[in-house]
């Protein structure tokens, strides 16, 4: 920080290659996947896709320090706002809206993903104003519960009124549209082909980049310092006049919306949606990836994030065929032993990085007396 | 001197249950004053401060700053009022650096949202160099300008106790309430914490302090407050109060107490 003015002559350079290899590197990568096979691609969609979760409950549990075990509420609020506009559900069980859109609901993207997000946001503020007061364990339960709570509405929302169709789930979700570009057909670019998934993966990309700007631009921000302050203690920050309660229902408003947005994407991605997507598992998976890459650093986040979204899929592509050869059946199925393993890797890190892979780095090591900018590089890292 | 009050509290009571922890308290401090605030244990001092500053809520009582009356009903309110406290214990940011601390105190200062922060406008690239300026010139200000890269646990005591002063300072107050800033502290850092304060003093802010350390409050007050059992037993110059015989009592007990 204090080293700015120094750096900047020299880091635009290296900046910028470094931005070009990364962007050369998303670019290439589905077209590699596709090589290997079509899961692969759909895996990395689903690696940016869980970026910008892992992204919105760090900015939660992370910079605001409130631990949230009920984030994946969110991401299907996210799911069925977009299921709900871009499907013919509405249209099947209220005639009321058959009349008012005869070709049938088929809300666009532009509309569908802003109030998805902003739906998970008013949820976000909903389950916030009644724990400001609850920290640590109490808040957990608390969250706990409501993510549980959205789970079984969504479950049991097909009566008297018919509006999530229950245990069965919404389907027949319409595609992502850009205006003459529909994301379920494959593309010809350039001479080349790009299939559908690899269309998905560029847009979660796009999305998770600009999630990750935002988480960015915040975190180094008047707002994202008294998110940290209140992290650190509550009641200094309100001394120093931060709103505690305002700060505090903006964190859980803006991480809602990144789960939001995500959930839209992957109800389109799908084409279905139902409860079973949101069970509390996938709260702790998410929890998971952000506690193992790095609590409130966001390079760490999405480390953890890629690497838990990409391993289950590697277990399954070598773990299923190992033991057929081994046993000529399948003795553990992946799934548990991906439990397994989560929980191992857990423990592990716990022991012995607790402070997740790829952590904040750490300030006031170095002696006094060295000069801030031989400090400073490595916390820009 | 100029003789206009900046904080003036009138009939301040409080009870917790069965206990007067205050009772009818009243308090004027001037501009550019040092004002001391002791007693013994248990005296009310802390409960004085915390009702002043919004923690806990007043039975009664009216509170002016700066000649407009304030409620203390949230601390971030008092804050941007103008009142600004350290902690008897001390009370940092421990895993943000020293100067990411002081630049918080300027959270009440500053208006830029979220959106904005986003954006990065121009509005807000200036606000942020000027936060940061401030802040440096803070830590300058208090002696630790070297160590604002340092993570704030890192710190020695008095570097954290002197970073405190520099966040309270980073919120612009009319008047910096200090609640035992010496506790812990050895004689050179007392000397120089002195020091600091009446540097503070000189640049135009009124202070407030409790301590319980009497030759520091008596060489560096200008006015004193004794508290006993929630109630003011005597207020005065230093030198009035250090020989009052109710005072001796109430610290030390009276010497021939009759049965």
């Amino acid at each position: 920080m204090s080293s700015a003015p120094q750096s900047t002559q020299t880091q635009p350079r290296s900046a910028l290659r470094a931005t070009a290899v990364v962007a050369l590197v998303l670019l290439v990568l589905p077209l590699v996947a596709q090589w290997l096979g079509p899961a692969w691609v759909r895996t990395l969609a689903f690696a940016a896709l869980y970026v910008m979760l892992a992204l919105g409950l760090n900015i939660v549990v992370g910079f605001a320090g409130l631990l949230d075990l009920g984030y994946i509420a969110f991401y299907a609020v996210g799911a069925y706002t977009f299921a709900l506009l871009a499907s013919p559900h509405l249209t099947e069980n209220f005639p009321r809206i058959a009349q008012a859109f005869p070709g049938g609901l088929h809300v666009p993207i532009w509309a569908s993903i802003p109030l998805g997000a902003a739906i998970a946001a008013g949820f976000g503020v909903l389950l916030g104003a009644p724990v400001l007061k609850l920290r640590g364990d109490y808040l957990a339960i608390v969250t706990l519960g409501f993510g549980d709570i959205i789970r079984i509405f969504l479950n049991n929302l097909n009566e008297p009124i018919n509006l999530t169709n229950g245990p069965q789930g919404i389907t027949l979700i319409d595609p992502v549209r850009i205006g003459q570009l529909r994301f379920d057909h494959a593309v010809s670019v350039l001479g080349g082909q790009l299939t559908s998934l690899q269309l998905y993966y560029y847009l979660f990309t796009a999305l998770a980049l600009i999630c990750i700007l935002v988480c960015v631009r915040l975190q180094d921000s008047r707002i994202g310092r008294a998110w940290m302050a209140i992290r650190e203690d509550e009641i200094a920050a309100k001394a120093m006049g931060i709103n505690v309660r305002n700060i505090k229902l903006l964190a859980f408003g803006l991480g809602a919306t990144f789960g939001g947005v995500s959930g839209s994407m992957f109800a389109a991605f799908q084409g279905f949606v139902s409860p079973e997507s949101f069970s509390l598992m996938e709260s702790v998976i998410v929890l998971s990836m952000i506690v193992l890459g790095g609590l409130g650093h966001i390079p760490g986040v999405i480390l953890g994030a890629v690497m838990l979204s990409v391993f289950p899929e590697f277990l399954r592509h070598t773990v299923g065929p190992l033991q057929m050869q081994l046993f000529g059946r399948i003795v553990i199925d992946t799934e548990v032993l991906r439990m397994l393993l989560y929980g191992v890797a857990l423990v592990i890190i716990m022991l012995y990085r607790p402070k997740g892979l790829w952590p904040a780095p750490q300030h006031g090591i170095a002696p006094p007396a060295e000069p801030a900018s031989a400090v400073q590089p490595q916390a820009d890292a | 001197m100029a003789r206009e009050p900046v904080l003036n509290v009138h009939g301040l009571s409080k009870r917790f249950g069965g206990l007067q922890a205050l009772q009818e308290v009243r308090i004027c401090i001037e501009r550019q004053q040092i004002y001391g605030l002791i007693g013994p244990n248990g005296a009310g001092k802390t409960t004085f401060f915390n009702v002043l500053t919004g923690l806990v809520r007043p039975d009664s009582g009216t509170f002016e700053l700066n000649g407009h009356t304030y409620e203390p009903t949230s601390v971030h309110r008092v804050a941007a009022a103008g009142i600004a406290r350290t902690f008897q214990n001390i009370r940092l940011f421990p895993d943000m650096t020293a100067l990411e601390n002081v630049m918080v105190g300027r959270h009440v200062r500053t208006h830029c949202g979220a959106l904005a922060s986003v954006l990065r406008t121009r509005a807000v690239r200036t606000e942020e160099e000027q936060i940061r300026r401030r802040s440096r010139e803070l830590l300058e200000y208090v002696g630790i300008g070297r160590l604002g890269h340092l993570q704030a646990r890192t710190l020695s005591y008095g570097d954290q106790r002197r970073l405190e002063i520099a966040r309270a300072l980073a919120t612009d107050p009319k008047l910096l309430a200090l609640d035992e800033p010496a506790a812990g502290m050895n004689a050179t850092e007392k000397l120089d914490l002195r020091r600091l304060l009446e540097r503070i003093r000189s640049d135009g802010i009124t202070l407030l302090l409790i301590e319980h350390d009497v030759k520091l409050v008596m060489g560096l007050c200008d006015q004193v407050t004794v508290l006993d059992e929630g109630r003011i037993i005597k207020e005065g110059s230093p030198a009035q109060v250090q020989h009052d015989p109710v005072v001796i009592e109430a610290y030390l007990g009276r010497a021939n107490a009759p049965k």
